[in-house]
């Protein structure tokens, strides 16, 4: 049942057809609060309740975020999220800066996905600028970024089974994630942030045996992939307790704006790579990830899966590359470049959903306003604040890392 | 996958909202940036009912995005709403202009979960108020912040820091610029 309150969250009431084991403590409720205008009337002199505050380092997320957890013994009663630890006011300081001097910038916003800042900022300002990205160089940001969805989906797993106790996946996943930063390092001269993608292209095309070691480092992430699923996915503590947990309603996902994993795992088949394809997506042959449960283990399936996707969409992109061609479109001085005035809104598909950029000029060197959409926005605040809500306060970790949350992107 | 139809039999273009916007809400001039992307222009007043009707009527259901933009040479703040179909795959960008004297607009809490965490961002990097939106006046990535908002044009980033930051008791400085004059070339005049 889905009612909605007047503080426009909502409230949840679990799925009563027997599946998902319930955590909340229905059958008394006399030692939880009441709730009026739909949050919890908590008074903190009774000493029923503790604040507890989780984070803001955690190592299940890539980033700084607390959670300010009211408890009523070991069930949560309130959550509410704090960013701004990292907060370095990226879109400001962009209006400072000239257009080509961004690019070190925006790749900093995310750190275990920086070509989706690089690619987005960059389709912005080609697109007021009316720039043409030569066939090659799109084939090339779009390896890097089934690349980048790739390494932080490996990031994200380890995190998961980290969460709940599983530490030793997340020492694989990380070494793995590694062999991934190498063959960025190969291609860019970078493993973290790569500032690859500039406008009108990339800054270079595939170094001499690249595919070689590419081929090698998917097959071991393959295999990888196949202990994790017999690992964690197969694991009873996994089961019991993701399963049930961190329920997401498929009416709950226009109403928060849900998008990618978190979404397609209630049911939502939704992606922008097939619903607005970018790039060469549109010549790639995948289909959408779904599933029906809608619970944190539901997430987890689809991202599993969609890591496989990945691996065989990079294999499809390298046969696609073309061997020769241009991957750079000529600028003028960008050290003088004046974008013409406009305003322009690009989106792509991360690993969490949906990342976006928005751009306006007002054709001085400098752009007059960027704005940074990523999912975190949603999920690490309007969702996790209602998610948490009745859940055990030992989930608390698991829940928050299951919604892939990167508190960076909230910030910006 | 623009130009799509929409259950209802209803075709959804970009040209159909248009002329439906500016029947009803008065709306602007469009600026057709893609064939699915368009920006429009609707008064203030008008803003809250336009975006509920592009929801409700059209199929709008996804707000991707609610921010502002400072217009500070002619005095105004432009609220940005970016609103997406999922069936056509068109998304709307309807932009709304409030003075910057008197920061205040509707809130669209009510449409959308996620909406009052836009706007309890903009109370606190812009200034503009949501009367009705609940924990609007709480700090969202700032605490203890007593200059203005940060994200307004008039908001001095290097002054702040400067101001705020420098000098700092036990730091050193290393500019390159002084270090050539003082150390390496103390007898040009540089």
């Amino acid at each position: 049942m889905i009612t909605n309150p007047p503080h426009g969250g909502l409230l949840r009431t679990r799925p009563t057809d027997g599946k998902a084991p319930l955590r909340v403590f229905d059958e008394d409720r006399s030692l939880f609060p009441e709730h009026r205008d739909g949050r919890p009337d908590i008074d903190l002199s009774s000493g029923k309740f503790l604040k507890v505050w989780q984070g803001p380092q955690h190592p299940g997320i890539t980033g700084n975020m607390s959670l300010e957890l009211t408890v009523s013994g070991d069930e949560v009663v309130e959550c509410k999220t704090h960013v701004g630890y990292l907060h370095r006011g990226f879109e400001k300081l962009m209006e400072r800066r000239l257009y080509i001097q961004n690019f070190p910038l925006v790749c900093r916003i995310c750190v275990p996905e920086p070509d989706f800042n690089e690619y987005l900022y960059a389709a912005c300002v080609e697109d007021l600028a009316g720039i043409e990205v030569p066939e090659r160089a799109n084939w090339l940001r779009l390896l890097t970024l089934e690349m980048a969805r790739l390494t932080s989906f490996l990031m994200w797993i380890g995190g998961q089974a980290g969460s709940l106790g599983l530490g030793t996946i997340g020492q694989w996943t990380v070494t793995h994630r590694d062999y991934m930063l190498d063959l960025f390092e190969e291609l860019s001269g970078g493993r973290i942030y790569h500032m690859y993608i500039i406008p009108g292209g990339v800054r270079d095309g595939l170094p001499e045996g690249w595919t070689d070691h590419l081929a090698d480092v998917l097959a071991r992430v393959e295999k990888l992939l196949g202990e994790i699923d017999l690992v964690m996915l197969h694991n009873a503590v996994m089961k019991a307790r993701l399963k049930g947990l961190g329920y997401i309603d498929p009416a709950m996902v226009d109403h928060y704006g849900i998008t990618g994993p978190n979404a397609r795992a209630s049911g939502i088949e939704r992606d922008i790579r097939k619903d607005q394809p970018y790039l060469g997506y549109d010549q790639l042959d995948f289909e959408v990830v779904t599933a029906t449960e809608g619970d944190a283990y539901a997430r987890l399936e689809v991202r599993l899966a969609e890591m496989y996707q990945s691996i065989d969409l990079i294999r499809q992109i390298v046969r696609k590359i073309p061997a020769q061609g241009p991957i750079h479109t000529k600028l003028p001085n960008v050290l003088q470049w004046r974008v013409p005035a406009g305003q322009t809104w690009h989106r792509a598909e991360c690993t969490r959903g949906e990342y976006g950029y928005m751009l306006v000029s007002d054709g001085t060197d400098k752009p007059r306003r960027v704005y940074v959409k990523g999912p975190s926005y949603t999920h690490a605040m309007a969702v996790m604040e209602d998610l948490a809500v009745n859940t055990n306060v030992a989930d608390i970790a698991g829940l928050m890392v299951s919604l892939h949350t990167y508190p960076p992107e909230v910030e910006r | 996958m623009s130009n799509a139809t929409i259950a209802g039999g209803r075709e959804v273009t970009p040209e159909v909202i248009y002329e439906d916007l500016i029947a009803r809400f008065k709306a602007g001039s469009p600026d057709r940036r893609r064939d699915d992307l368009m920006f429009i222009t609707v008064p203030q007043a008008e803003a809250v009912a336009a975006i509920t009707h592009l929801k409700e009527h059209w199929g709008f259901r996804h707000l991707a995005f609610f921010t502002a933009v400072d217009l500070i040479e002619r005095n105004l703040f432009r609220l940005t709403y970016m609103l997406h179909s999922y069936e056509a795959s068109i998304d709307v960008c309807l932009q709304a202009d409030i003075s910057r004297d008197a920061p205040i607009a509707d809130t669209i809490h009510h449409l959308w979960a996620g909406a009052s965490t836009y706007e309890r961002e903009l109370k606190e990097m812009f200034g503009i108020d949501f009367p009705g939106c609940p924990r609007v006046d709480e700090p969202f990535a700032l605490e203890g912040w007593d200059e203005i908002p940060p994200m307004r044009r008039d908001f001095d980033t290097r002054a702040y820091s400067e101001r705020t930051f420098f000098p700092r008791d036990g730091r050193e400085k290393h500019d390159k610029v002084d270090i050539m004059k003082n150390e390496l070339y103390p007898e040009v005049d540089l």
